[in-house]
């Protein structure tokens, strides 16, 4: 196989004496959908801000293109093209599209100390890349953000990473607020984005959703990989079992079978 | 900007600020008369709008940028202090006392920037901190320099000519300062691509450091704005009044904040613009002076002031949720 852009090996990271992953190995390859399960606090987020350039791991390596990096801080990983797109999208309610989607690289015409700020070159920029995503119902980059819906927010963020160059597209819990077209649209953008050759690490709790996009799996269970497997090689069963910790789960379920016995047939009340 | 609908002008920030000044003109003209919009009363309300207006455009630009400085109720007597101390006392030559005077501003600028960058602490508290500090440093050293609170100061021509004269009898000349300095802020908020980094920090300060904004350099700018504006401000009060005092300035805090607010700026950052903090400030200072043109007792101004900055706050709500929900019909 080809060498994976982005790799960890046997990485930890501790918080002082927190220790919150434990010898991580985990690679992702360019045209490759990774999704990361696990439950909450299981460090899932943690481990994306390692390949992000937040955290630098305590022991262990990372290696983008087979090379070891060490990334000091996000804008070293941003410059190798490591885009993370944060819940909600991590854009600016109250800007317009045009203006969030060039933050910090505003287009400007006119020259020397007289650069203005090329509003129209902004929005038809930005609506073309939304568009091409396939997200129609954006035609006025002079709209404020705040007015988007949730899956149109991710969507432009996603677009915005993708446009300045983003190789790797990092998401963490895009789907978790949204709806069902939403998540739909969400989930359509992260094939898009494969489609273009680009990894994609994918964080969710939702296994319809990894399923329906992913191609390689790995389960997070307390800071460690508890599984790594590729598509097809799970069924949803065992890795909805494998998220929750496999005996949790039975036991949740013996508990509302025997619950259930008990109060003929009615389910419990939450 | 693009088509100039009544609808359009409403989704834009300054809208809260062209109602409440239509609504206070027609209520200073409907109990009062129009005498205040002439030469003499129009000076009134100019060189207050003048004198405040240079002060509420960084602090605006300030709570656009998420943060408070309220430390330039201790900036503005420091600013003619010095320049009144060596200028005046010292007898050293006026260019020295105005340099002295924006480079106090500069440090303590610096001073509040680095401040808030480096630790955790809330602008608001360290901005307090500082305007006691600058406050106590001035009266004692004041008193211990000169032996009084009030200094003197004559000042060379050139330099009345510049930041203390009056124009037509009754203007002052800080009046063609506010409006030149409004417009070069328009050009660097509006149009020039920096103001887009200022919006983004104040909308959410780590995306925007992730973006690749330079945010602890351009806090530290701001911060330095706000402190030497109000120093320039203290500065050419001392000039035209040939005189400076230790105390004063505190008004400034409040004022400039009701004037930032009734523009449209949001207190919690990310919103605002430069047009509505100048009309913003023009309407607290109609409501400041227009009070004197009518039978009204003059303590009746603070309750149309509290009243209106409701009344501003409440509307800029509705007009940023109309914009937020805005969404264009097709056209063409
Ligand atoms: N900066 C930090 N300092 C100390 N502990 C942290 C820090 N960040 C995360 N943790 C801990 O690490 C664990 C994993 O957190 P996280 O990666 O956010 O989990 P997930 O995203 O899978 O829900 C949690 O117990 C959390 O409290
Ligand atoms: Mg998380």
């Amino acid at each position: 196989m080809a060498t994976p852009i982005l790799e960890l090996e046997n990485v930890n990271k501790s918080f002082g004496p927190i220790d919150v992953l434990h010898d991580i190995t985990l690679n992702v390859h360019p045209g490759e959908v990774l999704c990361l399960l696990g439950d909450n606090g299981a460090g899932k987020s943690t481990l994306i801000k390692v390949f992000a350039g937040v955290h630098k791991p305590t022991s262990g390596t990372v290696r983008f293109e087979g090379e070891p990096v060490v990334f000091n801080n996000p804008r070293e990983a941003a410059d190798l093209g490591i885009a993370t797109v944060h819940q909600f999208g991590g854009t600016f309610p109250l800007m317009s599209i045009g203006r969030s989607f060039f933050v910090g690289r505003e287009p400007t015409k006119g020259f020397g100390p007289f650069k203005i700020y090329d509003r129209k070159t902004a929005n038809s920029i930005a609506v073309k890349a939304v568009r091409e995503f396939g997200i129609t119902r954006i035609d006025d980059g002079d709209r404020l953000i705040g007015g988007l819906s949730g899956g149109e927010r991710q969507s432009l963020a996603i677009a915005r990473a993708v446009h300045f160059g983003a190789r790797v597209l990092i998401l963490d819990e895009p789907t978790a607020a949204l709806g069902v077209k939403e998540a739909a649209h969400v989930l359509r953008i992260v094939l898009e984005a494969r489609r273009r050759g680009l990894a994609v690490i994918f964080i969710t709790h939702n296994v319809i959703h990894a399923m329906t996009v992913g191609d390689h799996f790995a389960v997070l269970i307390k800071g460690a990989k508890a599984a790594d497997f590729r598509k097809g090689e799970k069924s949803r069963e065992e890795i909805t079992d494998l998220m929750a910790g496999g005996e949790a789960m039975a036991e949740l379920e013996a508990e509302i079978e025997s619950y259930s016995t008990a109060h003929s047939g009615h389910p419990p009340q939450v | 900007m693009n088509n100039l609908s009544f609808g359009n002008l409403l989704r834009r920030p300054e809208a809260g600020a062209f109602l409440g000044l239509a609504g206070v003109l027609v209520f200073f003209v409907a109990f009062g008369s129009t005498k205040f919009l002439e030469t003499a009363g129009a000076a009134s309300w100019l060189n207050v709008a003048a004198n405040l207006g240079i002060v509420a455009l960084p602090i605006g630009l300030l709570m656009i940028a998420g943060e408070l400085d309220i430390s330039i109720g201790a900036m503005i007597p420091a600013g003619s202090m010095t320049v009144a101390v060596l200028s005046g006392h010292y007898d050293l030559p006026i260019w020295i006392g105005i340099l002295g005077a924006l480079s106090v501003g500069l440090c303590i600028g610096l001073i509040n920037g680095i401040l808030v960058v480096r630790t955790a602490v809330p602008s608001l508290i360290v901005t307090l901190g500082t305007l006691f500090a600058v406050q106590g440093l001035m009266l004692g050293a004041s008193v211990l320099v000169t032996g009084t609170t009030s200094v003197a100061l004559t000042a060379a021509p050139w330099a009345k000519f510049f930041f203390g004269q009056f124009l037509g009898g009754s203007f002052q000349v800080i009046i063609l300062w506010w409006i030149a300095i409004t417009a070069l802020f328009i050009f660097f908020i509006h149009y020039s691509p920096y103001g887009n980094w200022i919006f983004a920090m104040g909308g959410d300060k780590v995306s925007a450091r992730n973006a690749g904004i330079p945010t602890n350099r351009l806090t530290i700018i701001l911060f330095v704005l706000s402190a030497t504006s109000a120093s320039f401000v203290g500065m050419c009060q001392a000039i035209l009044f040939n005189s400076a005092q230790v105390s004063g300035g505190m008004t400034f805090i409040f004022n400039s904040i009701i004037s930032v607010v009734v523009g449209g700026v949001l207190l919690t950052g990310g919103f605002g613009s430069i047009i509505g903090i100048f009309f913003g400030t023009i309407t607290f200072a109609v409501v400041n002076q227009g009070i004197y043109f009518t039978t009204f007792d003059r303590n009746w101004s603070s309750l149309i002031i509290g009243v209106m900055l409701l009344l501003a706050v409440l509307m800029n709500n509705t007009f940023r949720q109309m914009a937020l929900s805005y969404a264009p019909k097709k056209k063409k």
